[in-house]
């Protein structure tokens, strides 16, 4: 089976978020980034499970500057067989879909694995279009996964519970808490992963179809309201009257 | 023309399907049309949905549209989109939403934003909308190169409206022979409480609980509001709590009108699942607790002593 995951490169957690340039740009200036934790923690290491089951290739792909490369060895170092970079801005997740489903088409895999979003646009839209665009099926916030003589059987989460459903292969499928573990790349693997292939291709035409022209910082909280802890009664009378949620 | 999708379950409306199309009433008066629904399977009397503001109803039932699968369903919604020339789609945020807003792009080749929470504005003949980017720490607004657009809509972005009277339905019955993936099964949660992406009352606790066998106070509290209940991410990483409670940056992300935290400290990654909520009320014995500075009413005390105290001031005020 030929595995191919599709890895992207988000701001760290506790980044500061500013922007420059009138506005129109995330300023990553003294940003640190790292790999986006739904491809990490669920898709890559559930396809590296999936291979060391039934064998196999793990292939990551990533569009982006040369910049990425840390966050591409990352994936090697944690187990992936080899990379492929898409040398191009990820300007739109039409744009990174595009060039994945392109490259997926020309090397044929059995299964494409995501996170179930990026923790920056949280957009959660390129893995319904690399299926798209290659007319596959795609099952989002995949908990569980198990392939049995070419049907996958895959359990996803719904709001308020969860579906189980049956599909063929090839297939994508966007990875959500429940699909792997996560896995810390040990010095081995650190030290194999510069050795292993890292392959770096140009993009194909593509057009945005929709772009971020402006950011703008949400207005602050006006200041905390701190409550008497023996007078509760006072809480509810301003979550009613003056918040009117309850 | 603005087609919503509104989304069904066991034929029932879900309460994201009315707020949708009362998104795309407002659309389509901002855009100068008119708004109609598409409504896909077993539903119950779909031309309520002209109470929200939708003109018309195409409900689409036949072989392809009995179970969720993303293909068919897009395919269905695109067909109607072409057929009607649908200027703006609308879906929910939600499972469903999200699998196919993707797909309906690549197919329309129309732009897409995802998890809007605000209304578009029409600016030099493009489409333009914002939406919350960096879980929330940023506004980002998108311009769309297309003539046509597809929008995810964030729960709780507004109230749904009903002012109008039924639509007129138009029934579609299709076969769809395309249809590769079958749900085989449903496990829904039992409980009368809304799924925490929906949920508009909150009550969340975390590692200041000490063990999953003192959740009865955050449980009674959550009862007496008929609010749903969430954790943060350590409680769902031991297993005190189910992991779909996890809220933050890598759990869900809610909106909900009210979130009530208790014994949780505020990290960074906690809040940018719940920095959107419109009322925020923290309960933490550490006046140091970072969450005061994002909470909008703080009491600092012990949560086993203030917790049950105002589930008893609810009730008592509840009558
Ligand atoms: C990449 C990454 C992603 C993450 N994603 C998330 C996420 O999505 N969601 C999330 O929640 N976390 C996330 N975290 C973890 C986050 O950084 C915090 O560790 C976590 O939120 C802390 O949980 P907590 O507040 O329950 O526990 P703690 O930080 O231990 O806080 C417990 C609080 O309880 C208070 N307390 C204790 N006893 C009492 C009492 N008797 N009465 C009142 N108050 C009391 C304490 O004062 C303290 O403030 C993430 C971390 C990383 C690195």
């Amino acid at each position: 089976m030929k595995y191919l995951v599709c890895i992207s490169k988000t701001p760290e957690t506790t980044a500061k978020i500013a922007f420059k340039d009138g506005n129109s740009t995330f300023d990553t200036d003294g940003v640190q980034f790292i790999l986006n934790p739904y491809d990490e923690w669920y898709a890559l290491v559930k396809a590296i499970e999936l291979k060391e089951a039934n064998g196999g290739t793990v292939t990551v792909i990533n569009v982006g500057g040369a910049g990425n490369d840390t966050i591409i060895r990352k994936a090697l170092a944690i187990g992936a067989d080899e990379a492929v970079r898409v040398n191009a801005d990820a300007k739109s997740g039409f744009f990174v879909a595009k060039q994945i489903a392109e490259y997926a088409k020309a090397n044929q895999f059995d299964l494409i694995l995501l996170g179930k979003e990026t923790i920056d646009y949280n957009g959660s839209e390129v893995g319904a279009m690399v299926a798209e665009f290659m007319e596959l099926p795609y099952l989002s916030y995949g908990t569980d996964l198990q392939i049995n003589e070419g049907v996958a059987t895959i359990k996803r989460d719904i709001e308020g519970g969860s579906e189980t459903s049956k599909t063929s292969l090839p297939l994508v499928v966007s990875a959500a808490k429940g699909m792997a573990e996560q896995r810390i790349p040990n010095m081995r693997g650190i030290m194999m992963a510069k050795r292993k292939p890292l392959n770096v291709i140009e993009p194909v035409a593509c057009e945005d179809l929709s772009i971020v022209v402006s950011y703008s910082l949400p207005a602050g909280k006006s200041s905390v309201k701190m409550i008497d802890p023996e007078n509760m009664d006072e809480l509810v009378r301003l979550l009613q009257e003056e918040a009117k949620v309850i | 023309m603005v087609l919503v999708f509104a989304e069904s379950q066991n034929g029932q409306f879900k309460k994201t399907a009315f707020e949708a199309v009362t998104y795309g009433k407002k659309s389509a008066e901002i855009l100068g049309t008119t708004c109609e629904a598409i409504v896909i399977g077993k539903a119950e009397n779909p031309a309520q949905l002209g109470q929200y503001g939708a003109n018309k109803v195409h409900h689409l039932t036949g072989s392809g549209f009995n179970s969720f699968d993303s293909q068919s369903y897009s395919n269905g919604i695109a067909g109607v989109a072409e057929r009607m020339g649908a200027k703006l789609i609308v879906v929910s945020h939600t499972s469903t939403g999200k699998s196919v807003l993707g797909r309906l792009s690549v197919k329309l080749n129309a732009g897409s934003v995802s998890g809007v929470n605000h209304l578009p504005e029409s600016k030099e003949g493009s489409i333009c909308v914002k939406k919350n980017v960096f879980s929330g720490k940023a506004i980002a607004e998108y311009k769309i190169n297309t003539p046509n657009a597809v929008f995810s809509l964030m729960g709780n972005t507004l109230k749904p409206e009903q002012s109008g009277t039924d639509a007129e339905l138009i029934e579609v019955q299709l076969e769809d022979t395309t249809v590769k993936t079958e749900v085989v099964s449903v496990d829904l949660q039992q409980g009368s409480a809304a799924p925490l992406p929906e949920a508009e009352l909150v009550v969340s606790a975390g590692r200041g609980m000490k063990g999953p066998e003192n959740w009865g106070i955050i449980e009674d509290l959550a009862n007496v509001l008929g609010a749903t209940t969430a954790c943060s991410r350590p409680v769902a990483d031991t297993g005190w709590r189910p992991h779909h409670e996890h809220v933050g940056q890598t759990g869900v992300a809610i909106r909900p009108n009210l979130y009530i935290a208790a014994g949780i400290s505020g990290a960074i990654q906690h809040l940018a699942g719940v920095n959107n909520s419109k009322t925020i009320v923290v309960i933490n014995k550490d006046p140091e607790a970072p969450f005061f500075k994002a909470a909008d009413y703080g009491v600092c005390a012990d949560l086993f002593d203030v917790v049950p105290r105002l589930t008893e001031a609810i009730k008592k005020a509840k009558g």
